[in-house]
Parts: C-alpha cells; structure tokens; sequence
C-alpha cells in the first residue's frame, strides 16, 4: 500500500493543499503583519468567491477567462468594502477591536450566505477543459490539478515581485515594519493598508475557486476553518514573512495530507485536531516560527 | 464583610423570586430563564479572560463540551448504562455500580474543563499577541473531533440522550451567584488587579513586577472552570449532547453576548445573556415560520459589529473601558498599533 506512487500522489494531494493555504497565507500575514488582525472574515471571502464562480460561470455561463477574473474584482471588491465599512473605523484603538469585528464579519458572512444561497453544501463541477485525467505510472492527475498549482505559483511569484519591487509593495513592507514611522515618512498607510486588504481578499476569493474545482463541494461555511488553518500556516512559516507565510502553507498542507495519508483509517478524522496540534507544537517550540524573527518589545 | 452581607441579601432576594416565579410562570419562559442562568454563567466566566485580563479566548465552547460529558458520564444512571453502550465507572470513581450525585459531578466537569485550559493555556499565554483566540478555536476543534471519535466514551456523533434531569432554576442560579462571587472577589483583589495591568499594558505590568503568564493562566484555568460548570448544567437541563452543539456558533452567542452586555464590566455579561437570550426567543417564532434559518445569528452579527463600531465598550460599559480612544488623542496616535 505504501508505495511509491502512493507516496508521490498523495504528497501531489498535499502540495495542491499547501497551495491552497499558502495563497491565503499571503493575504492574512500582510494584513497581519500591518495590523496584527488575525482577519477571520478572510475565511469569508473563500465562501463568496466560491459561491460567485459558481453562479458567474455554471449559471450565467460566462466565459472561464471572463469568470476567473469577476472573482478576482469581486473579492477585491469585498475586501475595499470591509476596510472602508469596519476595520478604517477602528484603526488606533486595541488589537482586539479589530478581532472582535472580523470575527463578526465573518459570521455575519456566512450566515447571509446560508440565507440567501441554501444551508445544503452544492456540487461544484470542475470545469470540462480542467477535469481531463492524465495516467502515468507513478502519478495519477487531472488537468485542474496543474491548473491550481501553477496559478499559485504564477500570483505568489507576481506577489513576490509586487511586494520587491514596486512603489507599494516598498511601502507596505515598510508599514509592516513600523507603522508609526511609514506614516511619519509620508506613506499613505491608509491606502497601503486597503491595497493589502483588496489584494489578499481577491486572492482568497480565487481560492474559494480553487477549492470548489478541487474538491467538487462548495458549502456555505466551507470557508470558516480552511481561514483559520490559513493563519496556522501564516505561524508556522513565520509570522510577519510573506515568503515565510508560503512556506508555512505548504508545510501544513503537506502535514495534513500526509499524515492522514500514512496513520492507521481510524485517524482521518483527526485531520482537523492534527493541524491544531502543529500550531499548539510550534507555538510551544518555536513561536516565532519557521522563516519569523523573534518580535521585540520596545517601551 | 458588609459587601458580602449584601450579596447574601440580594441572593436571598433572588430566590425569593425565583420561588414565586417557579409558581407562576409558565414552562416555556421557565425552560428560557434557566438557559439564561446558564448563559450568564458561560458569559460571566468569560469575561474573567476576554474582558478583565484582555485575552480573547475562542474555546469557551470546548471547556462546556468537557464539563457537560464529564458530568453526564460520571452520573449518568447504571440501569441504562447497557442500553446506552456507555462504559460502567472505574473503580478510582466508584466501581461499576455508582453514578454520581449532581454537585460533585459539576465540580469534576468543571475541574477537567481547568486542566484543559492550563495545559493549551501554558504553551500559548506566554506569547504576546492574540494566538490564544486561534489556539483556543482550535482546542475547540480538537475537542470536538475527540467527541466524535471516541465512540466508546461519548457514543460518538450520535450523542448521549436520557441524561436525568437535575439542572432546574435553584442550581443554575445558585451556580450563577458562585461564579458572580468569584468573579467580583478575584476582580477587587490583588489579582484582579494585576489581571486588568496586563490588559491595559503587559510592558508596564512586568515593569510593575507582574509576571503575566501567572496571572493570565489563572484566569483562563478559573473561567475554563466555571464554563464547564455551565456546560455540565447545560447537559442535565437539555437531557441529551451531542458534539456538533458544542462548536463555533455556541461560543460565538456567549462571545456576542458578553461584547453587547460590556466587556469588563461585572454586570454586562449577565445583561448580555439575558438581552440576546430574549431577542433569539423573540426572534424564534418568525425564524420557523419564514423558514429563514441562520436569520438569529445574522442578527447576532450584526448586533456584534455595531456595537465594535459604535459603542465598543457595550451596554453597561463605561467610557473608562473605551476600546477606542479618544478623538483628540487619536489623532495623535492614529497608528500607535502597539507591536
């Protein structure tokens, strides 16, 4: 049963999940790293890019280019919403304020989600172009399999470069370092922080997208504890670091399969407490994480 | 002494009503003014952590799910024990043939609830920064799978049901008086005080001499304890549990609960309870009839996030406890996030 092609198959499964969790990592610890928000309503925005690929693409039958994009600018959309509605209101005052709220947002999220949708979990077919099964002796794959890691691939290099490269992405890594100072230096930390919002939300809606082609089920709180495990990964990898925050995402992706993949049946029900666990086991080893510094307390 | 003479007065009051409203009051707002007990209990204990000592635990639901099947397995009835596939008591608890009176059962619960919290409390509480609110939340997952899985125990998702019925209106508010004690004693003390240092400025507390992972696992392991109290009574009152009751949305309702009523305040909590238990059983009705479900928490959110944006510092809150700061100080201060 432990084969090799068992092995490479389900490390193919893990590496698909770590994408998975290392594009939603990116846009938690940017946010996290400028706010020190741990963004729950990040969660929310899989559900909605979910649910928006479904009826833009299987119910209004748009073009898939046309399709993938609306997701994009609709959780882009829903990110500059809740900067402008809550999080802008909040700035300057305790961290769990901002906590409290999201956490609000984010079941306010989900349950007008199962109101207006339904509470049944939909099936989301994987797109016929993407869903063609490719043997080879050792790996078994469809094409959505490809699809998903190389556009991950794709946004976090294009992120990569954004955050090296250009005039903002200067900017928000400096804001990210000291707040109070970016701010004295003449940054717009307001508009740096809503880019960071529409950024991360976008990509975490393209993600809803991914997960529903992956997995072929999109429900209405399908984003509630894959936003969590996000930011487990965002600890593991190191909180503050961007490359760090992929790292962490892969890592636990690969965890998760893995270890359901190798321990005795009985345990595939665990596969939530083991991601759990590693958190609990890194903040007990290694708080700082993978790729993180140790923080520092200045009075 | 003379606070505490009150309080007995005021208890005394209290099941003075208790009584003439057990007389006159129909089941139905019965059953609603126990589940506000046992709310205001759960929201009391949380406010020792989230509200005075300014960590945002997640797991309040875990720490009920520990006590309610702790307290159900230990007095769960021997007769139906066979039926029910759940395992006789060993004999450190009594030997095959004891199930345990009420009290002491709750007392375990709550006791296990506070082991729980010590050992995710002590990796977590030493880090500054709000891992406890995504550790917790896990903890929480964790406990629940185990509640799903170890069928021997807890008979799996299916839950345990005939759980006798204990739980009426003189314990849980007999339990809600201990924990509002508690609570006020362990608030006007020594401790209390250091607990509300650190959550106005952990830097400044150590300064003092406050040795923050002291203070902040004691207040977890207290509020663990008398949330799996509110767990345990919650079981004997709806007579039958099963893990999915104990997740997210549950410790959502008391997190909401305790942010309307006022966060850090000794009445707010209960205030919250009994408000929002009143506007879900108003808001039942044309829930059902609609057929709108998720229609109660939608309002709960929304009722969350305008008091965030509003008045953070709740209902019976006062300015002291601002969340937010001043206008005029703000804009000094615009982006002070402290790191």
């Amino acid at each position: 049963m432990f084969s090799l092609s068992y092995f490479l198959q389900q490390s193919m499964n893990g590496v698909i999940l770590g994408c998975i969790y290392a594009l939603l990592a990116l846009g938690m610890t940017v946010v996290y790293g400028i706010l020190r928000l741990i963004n729950f309503a990040h969660g929310a925005l899989i559900t909605l890019g979910a649910f928006c690929m479904y009826f833009v693409f299987f119910r209004l039958g748009l073009p898939f280019i046309a399709s993938m994009f609306l997701v994009l600018g609709f959780g882009g959309l829903m990110g500059l919403v809740l900067d402008f509605v809550a999080y802008r209101k909040l700035r300057g005052g305790p961290e769990v304020a901002l906590l409290i709220t999201s956490l609000g947002f984010y079941t306010f999220i989900e349950n007008l989600t199962k109101l207006l949708v339904s509470p049944q979990p939909y099936a989301f077919k994987t797109p016929a172009f993407l869903a063609t099964l490719y043997r080879t002796p050792f790996l078994t794959f469809r094409t959505i399999d490809v699809f998903i890691i190389l556009s991950s691939l794709a946004i976090m290099f294009s992120f990569h470069l954004f955050v090296r490269r250009t005039k903002m992405g200067i900017a928000m890594r400096a804001t990210s370092e000291n707040l109070e100072i970016a701010n004295l230096m003449g940054i717009e930390v307001n508009r740096v922080i809503s880019v960071a919002f529409v950024l991360g939300s976008a990509i975490a809606a393209f993600t809803g997208f991914l997960w529903g082609a992956k997995y072929g089920q999109i429900s209405y709180d399908m984003g509630f504890l894959t936003g969590v495990k996000a930011f487990v990964a965002v600890v593991v990898g190191g909180v503050g670091s961007i490359p760090g925050a992929m790292l962490g995402g892969f890592v636990l992706g690969l965890a998760e399969i893995l270890s359901i993949a190798f321990l005795p049946t009985r345990f595939a029900e665990y596969r939530d407490g083991i991601v759990f666990a590693i958190l609990i086991l890194v903040l007990l080893v290694r708080p700082s994480g993978i790729m993180g510094m140790r923080e520092e307390v200045r009075v | 002494m003379k606070r505490e003479l009150w309080f007995l007065i005021g208890g005394l009051i209290l099941f003075g009503a208790l009584f003439v409203a057990e007389r006159t009051l129909n089941r139905y707002i019965l059953h609603i003014l126990v589940l506000m007990g046992i709310y205001s209990i759960a929201t009391v204990s949380l406010n020792l952590t989230n509200g005075y000592t300014g960590l945002f635990s997640l797991g309040h639901a875990a720490f009920m799910a520990i006590g309610a099947y702790t307290s159900t397995l230990l007095t769960f009835p021997v007769p139906l024990r066979e039926a029910y596939e759940l395992p006789r008591l060993p004999w450190f608890l009594g030997g095959p043939d004891a199930a345990w009176p009420f009290f002491p059962a709750l007392l375990v619960g709550g006791a296990l609830a506070s082991c729980a919290a010590l050992l995710v409390g002590a990796p977590v509480l030493r880090l500054r920064g709000h891992y406890l609110s995504v550790a917790s939340l896990g903890f929480m997952v964790i406990v629940v799978t185990f509640a799903k899985t170890l069928k021997s125990v807890t008979r799996g998702p299916m839950g345990i049901s005939a759980i006798p019925l204990y739980t009426n209106l003189y314990w849980t508010f007999l339990w809600l008086l201990i924990t509002v004690y508690v609570v006020w004693r362990i608030v006007n003390s020594r401790f209390g005080r250091a607990m509300m240092a650190i959550r106005d400025d952990e830097t400044a507390a150590q300064v003092l001499g406050i040795y923050p992972m002291k203070y902040k696992l004691f207040s977890f392991a207290v509020g663990a304890f008398f949330a799996g109290v509110a767990g345990g009574l919650y079981a004997h009152f709806t007579k039958a549990i099963r893990p999915f009751e104990f997740s997210f949305a549950m410790t959502f309702q008391i997190v909401v609960m305790l942010i309307v009523g006022g966060m850090g305040t000794m009445s707010g909590p209960i205030v919250g309870a009994t408000l929002l238990l009143a506007l879900r059983y108003a808001l039942k009705p044309l829930e059902e009839h609609l057929k709108l479900y998720g229609f109660i928490e939608l309002v709960y959110a929304l009722l969350l996030i305008v008091v965030m944006l509003w008045k953070p510092e709740g209902l019976m809150g006062r300015k002291k406890i601002a969340l937010r700061r001043r206008k005029e100080e703000r804009a000094w201060v615009e982006f002070s996030t402290p790191r």
